[in-house]
Parts: C-alpha cells; sequence; structure tokens
C-alpha cells in the first residue's frame, strides 16, 4: 500500500464511510481531525475513495421552512439543476423520485432516489436505489444565517462513477466537475428563491442558457 | 436595430443587431435617448479587459423611454428613466445593506467563477462592461433589455432635460460616493486625483459637503479649468512636485482626506496580466499604481482615503508601511448607483449640482466610433461624448 494509499484509508476510516455509500452527515460536520478543525469535512484536501463528494453552502434571504418546503418537492428543483432534465415525483411520503439526467448525444440516464433522512426544516437526504445506472447520494441542511440574514444552505453530493458504457458517457459530463454544477445550481436557487427568476444577460428567448441547452438535447 | 459593437482593440463598429425582447418577469425594454462614452469605455476599447466577445454591445451610461414591461416589472410605458450601470437585484444580502455593486444574484451562475477566482468572492454584473460582470448588453443602443427594472431604473420628470439626469447613471454617483467615502469633515482639506468626469464630480461633492479646501490634481490644462471653475484649486502635476505642493497647502499637516480618481484599469482583470505586473518589477506595472501611491504619502496620519479609480490585478512596490503606520480609513468599490439616484436627482432639481458643464460632444449614434477615437485621443478638449441615437447622422464615415 503506497503512503497516499494509506492516508486515504485512513481518511475513510475517520469518516466513517462504508462500503456501500459515503456518510455524509459525518462528511457535513467536520474532517477527520475534528480536535484542530471546525471546517466541515468536505473541504478537506484529501479524496474521498471511489465517490467524488463536493459540498458547498449559500445564504438565502428566505426563511427555513419555505427552502424546505420548496426543495421537498424535487420537482422544483428542474430550473436550477442544469445537468437534470426532468425529475418525477413517484411517492410524496417517501420522497421516492427518478431523475432524468442529460448525457452526451442526446441521452439520458435515470436514476431513482429515495429520501433516507428527514428532519422537518432541517434536512433532507436522499440516495439512489439499487438497479440506477449511477449510485448517487445527496443531503441539503438549513441552517438559520445570523439576524435576518435568511437560511445558511448546504448541499452535499457524492456520485460513485459508473462501470458500464453508459455510466461512463454520464461520468464525462455529469462527474467532470460536480463541484462546479453543486455551485451553479446553488446560485441558481438562490436566484429563484430571491429575485423569483433566474439571471440571463440573453437578448432574446432563443439564447437563454436554458433554450439553448434544450435545444441541444 | 443600430448598436455600437466590439471586435477587438481599437475596433468597434456601428451595426445593425437583434433587438432585445422580455425575457425574465422582472424585465423591461427602453428605447435609449441619450447614452454616454464612460472613461472606462476605453479600457474595452483598448483591449485590455478580458472576457470580451467581438459583437458586444457597449455602453452604461444610459436612459431613455420604457417601451415594454415584464409582468413584474413596476415601470410603465412611456415613462422616461435612467438606468443604473449596475443591475442589481433588490433581494439579496447586499442590496438590502444597499451594497448595490456586490448584487449576487445579476451576474448568472456560470459567469460568476472567474471573478469568484479573483477576488474570492463573485462580481456583480454590470451593462456592457465584458463577460467578466455578467455579459450584458450595454446601453450604446436603440433598445436595451434591462433587468430587475423594478429596482434599478429612476423615473425622471419631463423637465429636466437628459443632459442634466444622464449621468446619474454612473459618474455623478461614482462622485457623490467617492466624496462620501472620504468622510468630509467641515474643516477639512481634501486633494483629489484626475479630473476626469468622476475627478470632477467628486470635487463638487467635495464642496457640496463642506470641504474647507479642494485640491485637484491633473496635467490636462482644459479638465484643471473645469476644475478651477467649480471651486478647486489646481495643481498640474507636471510643473510642480504634487507631494511638497500638498505639504504645504495643508499647513504641513498632509491633506485630511484624498481621492484618487484614476486607477490602473488599463492593467486589466487578466491573470496573465497580472503576472505581467508582478514581473514587470519596475516600470509600468509600477507606475501606473502612482496616484495611489503618492495619495497614501500625502494623507494625513488618520486621514481618509478614497478609492473610486478602478483597479483589477495586483500592483507591487506598494507603500504598504505607510498605509498601516498612518492609521488609515479606506473606502473603495464600484458605486452603490441605487442608494444615490433619488438624493441625488433632488439635488439636480434645486440647483444644488449641474452636470451639464461637462458635456463637451453630442453625437448621433452612428458616429460613435468617432467619438471614441476622439475621447481616447483628445483627452483635454472631448470631456464628455453623449450619443443620442435619435440625432441624425449627418456623416457615416466619421
Amino acid at each position: 500500500m503506497s503512503n497516499r494509499t494509506t492516508q486515504a484509508a485512513g481518511v475513510l476510516v475517520g469518516l466513517g464511510l462504508t462500503a456501500g455509500g459515503v456518510a455524509l452527515a459525518s462528511l457535513a460536520r467536520r474532517h477527520a481531525n475534528a480536535s484542530r478543525d471546525s471546517a466541515p469535512g468536505y473541504t478537506a484536501r484529501s479524496g474521498h475513495g471511489e465517490f467524488d463528494v463536493s459540498g458547498r453552502t449559500v445564504t438565502i434571504r428566505k426563511p427555513r421552512t419555505e427552502l424546505f418546503d420548496f426543495w421537498r418537492d424535487f420537482t422544483n428543483l428542474v430550473p436550477v439543476m442544469e445537468n437534470v432534465e426532468s425529475i418525477e415525483m413517484l411517492d410524496k411520503t417517501s420522497g421516492r423520485a427518478a431523475w432524468t439526467i442529460k448525457a452526451p448525444l442526446g441521452r439520458t440516464v435515470r436514476v431513482e432516489t429515495t429520501i433516507v433522512s428527514e428532519e422537518a426544516n432541517e434536512l433532507i437526504a436522499w440516495r439512489s436505489v439499487e438497479g440506477s445506472e449511477i449510485e448517487a447520494e445527496g443531503r441539503v441542511m438549513f441552517k438559520d444565517a445570523p439576524g435576518d440574514r435568511g437560511t445558511r444552505v448546504t448541499l452535499i453530493v457524492a456520485y460513485k462513477p459508473p462501470a458500464g458504457a453508459a455510466g461512463k458517457a454520464v461520468a464525462k459530463l455529469f462527474l467532470r466537475e460536480p463541484e462546479v454544477q453543486t455551485r451553479h445550481d446553488l446560485k441558481r436557487l438562490k436566484m429563484l428563491m430571491e429575485t423569483g427568476e433566474i439571471a440571463t444577460s440573453a437578448m432574446r428567448k432563443e439564447n437563454t442558457r436554458a433554450a439553448k441547452q434544450e435545444n441541444a438535447a | 436595430m443600430k448598436a455600437l459593437t466590439w471586435h477587438g482593440t481599437k475596433d468597434v463598429r456601428v451595426e445593425n443587431v437583434d433587438d432585445p425582447e422580455i425575457i425574465n418577469p422582472r424585465d423591461a425594454i427602453i428605447k435609449v435617448t441619450s447614452t454616454a462614452i464612460c472613461g472606462s469605455d476605453l479600457h474595452l476599447y483598448d483591449g485590455v479587459i478580458p472576457g470580451m466577445k467581438p459583437g458586444d454591445v457597449l455602453g452604461h451610461e444610459f436612459m431613455g423611454e420604457v417601451i415594454e414591461t415584464g409582468s413584474g416589472s413596476t415601470l410603465k410605458k412611456g415613462q422616461r428613466v435612467v438606468v443604473p450601470f449596475t443591475i442589481s437585484c433588490g433581494g439579496c444580502f447586499h442590496c438590502h445593506v444597499e451594497q448595490y455593486s456586490a448584487c449576487e444574484n445579476s451576474n448568472p451562475a456560470e459567469k460568476q467563477d472567474m471573478s469568484a477566482t479573483l477576488y474570492g468572492q463573485p462580481m456583480s454584473a454590470l451593462f456592457g462592461y465584458s463577460h467578466l460582470t455578467g455579459g450584458y448588453s450595454g446601453g450604446q443602443a436603440e433598445y436595451v433589455r434591462v433587468p430587475f427594472s423594478d429596482v434599478g431604473p429612476i423615473v425622471v420628470p419631463d423637465h429636466l432635460d437628459d443632459d442634466k439626469v444622464l449621468f446619474l447613471s454612473d459618474i455623478l454617483p461614482t462622485g457623490w460616493m467617492a466624496a462620501e467615502n472620504a468622510d468630509i469633515q467641515p474643516d477639512d482639506t481634501v486633494a483629489v486625483w484626475g479630473c476626469g468626469p468622476v475627478g470632477l464630480f467628486a470635487i463638487q461633492s467635495a464642496i457640496v459637503m463642506g470641504a474647507a479646501k479642494v485640491i485637484a490634481i491633473d496635467h490636462y490644462p482644459h479638465r484643471l479649468e473645469l476644475a478651477k471653475k467649480l471651486g478647486a484649486e489646481v495643481i498640474d502635476f507636471r510643473g510642480t512636485d504634487v507631494r511638497e505642493a500638498l505639504m504645504e497647502m495643508s499647513g504641513g499637516l498632509g491633506v485630511d482626506a484624498v481621492i484618487d480618481a484614476v486607477g490602473m484599469e488599463a492593467h486589466g482583470f487578466a491573470v496573465d496580466n497580472m503576472i505581467d505586473i508582478v514581473k514587470q518589477k519596475v516600470g509600468v506595472g509600477a507606475d501606473r499604481a502612482s496616484a495611489l501611491k503618492q495619495a497614501l504619502l500625502a494623507v494625513r496620519f488618520g486621514g481618509k482615503v478614497s478609492i473610486p479609480g478602478v483597479y483589477g490585478g495586483m500592483t507591487d512596490k506598494f507603500p504598504l508601511g505607510a498605509l498601516m503606520e498612518k492609521g488609515l480609513q479606506i473606502r473603495s468599490g464600484q458605486t452603490h448607483v441605487q442608494k444615490y439616484t433619488k438624493p441625488l436627482l433632488e439635488k439636480i432639481e434645486d440647483g444644488t449640482l449641474d452636470t451639464t458643464f461637462l458635456i463637451s460632444h453630442r453625437l448621433p449614434l452612428g458616429e460613435a466610433v468617432k467619438g471614441y477615437k476622439n475621447f481616447k485621443q483628445e483627452q483635454d478638449t472631448w470631456t464628455k461624448v453623449v450619443l443620442k441615437p435619435g440625432m441624425e447622422t449627418i456623416s457615416e464615415n466619421a
């Protein structure tokens, strides 16, 4: 075992990762060396094994309840998530949802997720069900920001790059820069919630990013 | 429609582009009646600002008539409005605390990364000023799509001509905020570097705010003359040792407040530009921040430093020791235009502020290319160019 692998293994153990998935809860909380550092786990310099993990926080000037309710109905997320073509809520109570994700050459990949943990107005965590084309986990947390600044929304997502050919195609698009995607998606969510619209500098409707994506698909 | 488009270094053209349309609910479409060329447009003209694409429509100082509104706009067709150059949503934290030029939502998500890398957090959007600040089409055009039209544009009364109110879009609030950032007290001596439009308006504002003495520093005779007419004492840096003169003119104390209305925008925002600056240990890189360096030495201990002049990158040989040891207050930034439009419109209406003295040339939009060329090459006499899309073009190939 190389030094690097040993280190990585150490981090994984420290984070309480399991073979079946990433324990996002611990990633959300702190580094392995929590005694010295209060930063969230996803800001760690070392990797997270076979999963590609990214996390990001934005402050949105809206109450926690409004943001939680918006997110809990995953179908609301379509306009803010650029790589998602559609989201279908299969069962509202359990939070089962089918995500159709855009892939190169006009193809799509379907991922079915179910809510694995939920605390009203605080957190929603979901995970792909067995048999999905890619393995993914996500967790969104809502905390009051100081004073009247609204809510701090933290999104952490983890994907496992899949093995098959379809998976590789998705990885190329979807997993290339999940960190960038997470960042942009959260910015668009903030725009939509704070301003009621998503900023575009286009002069005409057919030139907006959304319209171009639609045409390319 | 006709618009002034950018195609490369010193290559701007008036050509036909698509008319804009309403895209988001809070949009409005403005038919432009007056639109100015800003000093900062010259840096786009000189090709030193990255993130430009051929065909980009320039211009960020404009006003006109509302001809179309989205469902979320509070404007009405037929209203005359002046549009701030900063695009601000009104709903984010920064807008809430009236730091409009730091709006978090106007720059499209995918365009925020570059400035976030440079400055730690992303820049807000501006009209007609590269894709770094959103890539929005600008106001040197017949029509403009104005986002968040319920927050930005200010309705102006019909009895005030365009020339009287146009500069509410940028340079008047910028000059005013520059003076406000200098925290001027009644006994203060204030020194202003640069007698371009922003410097001149900062001088005017400092006098309105009650400064005991305002000293203007430049080398263009006509611009120094304008500063003098506003009530400033002047220093021509070509013939005078500025630091020594300022010490004498402030009674040996040093000036209470300094305003750098010069900037070094020409260095640009690009990473390679910044590396160049670092490489150029002596020379252009070090010289270009000379106004600010001089200001830091001229200001008294415990004094105030205001920086409206635009800087984009880095500089070396910076007098960091003076900055710390002298116990200075430094305030800077792009203008929070929306915070100032209403109070400044009142000051225009009651005659406290006049901005028309600045305009040296009025041209039809069709002659915008000539306007750029002369504003760049004849800085002494071409103090401000206002383009009028409605004015008939006399010569197409000027």
